[in-house]
């Protein structure tokens, strides 16, 4: 991967070389530089890295090894097995994260300065959001691999296809960028990691407001109304159809990840004019 | 003697006040574990049709995770404000008066208790509002108190000595989440017997959350059960208990360096 060297202040890089090229020279130009910045930060520091490992973990190992005995429940049916039912929730909540840590990374560089900076100096910002989302991407793809080894190694099976493993992984990209572009909305109107909760907090609720123990036929009262009508159970469903080879809801929920990523892209550009303003 | 309390209760009420006075300091303690329990009730509601699940009622089962959730933003708060004013160097300008050691900490810590108590009164009247049916009756009701409490100073003791060890409020912080693996790898959404995964059985059965726990839904489901209860005291009392000596020998080192 090319780029400037550790360290070295990535957007006056990207600024510093040609800016009389094209719009769209520039905008990929700001992003790789950014992109190289934060994963190399990323990689050197246990701290950011091994939290984001951690609690999918955690949750993997709470859910999938605590509550294997759901499994039992009359009416509870899913072939492929209580751990691969876990993985895909602990998979849909990954990815999602791995865009909020995203967002936690800008909300800091915002705060120490480095963003504001990089406004300066970028080209093309929105190059900005593109750098922060190829960032987003890899942190996911880094986790999603060790919590995917861990399930495996754990005995997890997969009845699908491996089409359905590939729409499986496709359909968690785009909820890193669901994630990510939530985030980095917050994230460019706030610029302060003070507003971590608030990127944090309506997501965790999302998820935990779906289907996450036992299927939705098994929910019952407030519950059963809520996750129905949450995007969050299309993914979910999704997911455990396409590992478990029978597509359940698989249009849907990549039908409503386009839709959030569209609504979030335009909430993280507006955010982006308002940081912009404000610099 | 009448001078320790004094200065005990001075500062008791200062940690008292310094929290109640932070809506981010109390949201989290009342809504967070609130938040979860309706959550997690629900959804895990059906658990309660596995055979040998021993109630009907997934709150009631489940309302027991709300106390230990308490005692562990007691650790977070306690910490952090300790860390706070070691950070703005308050507490080297206490060390310098006539102050007696001991009321240092036994201030704050008594404080926690008070809080303990508020928020397990809380909980309490939450999970009764919700459903869950408090099966040792009203008697349960201060022993519950009591070791809301005593989990909360075990907690709290041991935020205490971190804040002292490190003079840190981010590195108090980061210790939530390390405390929080605690909690999902013991007995909380499924009673042991129900655990049949090999590993995390074991890992439950050596928890000593899984203990704490299983006194306070001890109370809630069966009523008086004497073997949950001393066990969930003997936890809470020995976790107060290390907590204590770390805390004099982290003391110690902070007051040298004073």
């Amino acid at each position: 991967m090319s780029g400037p060297p550790p360290g070295a202040p990535a957007g006056a890089a990207a600024a510093s070389s040609a800016p009389a090229s094209p719009p769209h020279g520039g905008l990929l130009r700001v992003a790789r530089a950014i992109a190289w910045r934060s994963l190399h930060t990323y990689v050197r520091r246990p701290d950011l890295f091994v939290p984001s490992l951690v609690f999918p973990l955690v949750f993997l190992a709470s859910f999938a090894g605590g509550l294997s005995a759901l499994g039992d429940i009359p009416g509870f049916s899913f072939p492929a097995g209580y751990t691969a039912f876990q993985f895909v929730f602990v998979l849909c909540q990954s990815a999602m994260f791995a865009g909020l840590f995203t967002g936690f990374t800008l909300a800091f560089d915002f705060e120490s300065g480095f963003a504001r900076r990089l406004m300066l100096a970028a080209e093309d910002r929105r190059g900005i959001a593109l750098g922060y989302a190829a960032v987003a991407l890899t942190r996911a793809v880094i986790t999603l691999a060790v919590v995917s080894g861990v399930a495996l190694a754990a005995g997890m099976r997969i009845t699908g296809d491996g089409v359905d493993v590939f729409g499986l992984y496709g359909l968690a990209a785009l909820l890193v960028l669901v994630g990510f572009g939530w985030a980095a909305g917050v994230a460019f109107r706030f610029r302060s990691i003070q507003a971590g909760p608030l990127m944090q907090t309506p997501v965790f609720l999302i998820l935990f407001l779906a289907p996450v123990y036992v299927p939705l036929g098994l929910l019952k009262g407030w519950i059963h109304a809520v996750a129905s009508v949450n995007p969050a159970t299309a993914f979910l469903e999704a997911g455990r159809g396409l590992i478990g080879g029978v597509h359940q809801h698989t249009a849907l929920a990549f039908a409503c990840a386009l839709a959030l990523i569209a609504l979030f892209g335009v909430w993280m550009l507006t955010g982006l004019r308002r940081a912009e303003r404000a610099s | 003697m009448r001078l320790l309390y004094t200065q005990v209760g001075t500062l008791a009420r200062r940690a008292m006040l310094k929290t109640l006075r932070q809506p981010f300091q109390l949201f989290p303690i009342v809504f967070f574990p609130l938040i979860l329990l309706a959550v997690n009730a629900s959804g895990l509601k059906a658990a309660t049709r596995l055979p040998g699940f021993p109630t009907h009622s997934y709150i009631s089962f489940a309302i027991a995770v709300a106390f230990i959730q308490g005692g562990m933003f007691s650790l977070i708060n306690t910490g952090t404000n300790l860390a706070e004013d070691i950070e703005s160097g308050f507490f080297n300008r206490l060390a310098l008066t006539p102050l007696r050691r001991v009321a240092l900490i036994a201030g704050l810590l008594v404080g926690v208790g008070g809080l303990g108590v508020l928020q397990s009164g809380v909980y309490m009247l939450m999970g009764l509002v919700a459903g869950a049916h408090l099966h040792a009756g009203f008697g349960g009701v201060p022993v519950i108190l009591v070791l809301g409490s005593l989990t909360a100073v075990g907690f709290g003791a041991l935020g205490c000595a971190a804040a002292l060890q490190t003079g840190s409020g981010e590195a108090v912080q980061g210790l939530f989440p390390l405390f929080f693996v605690f909690i999902f790898l013991s007995s909380s959404n499924l009673p042991r017997n129900l655990l049949k995964t090999g590993w995390f059985h074991t890992v439950a059965n050596v928890n000593p959350i899984s203990y704490l726990i299983e006194g306070f839904r001890g109370l809630y489901i069966y009523g008086w059960d004497g073997t949950a209860l001393w066990r969930a005291f003997a936890v809470a009392a020995g976790l107060t208990l290390v907590a204590l000596v770390a805390v004099a020998g982290a003391m110690r080192t902070r007051l040298q360096r004073t």
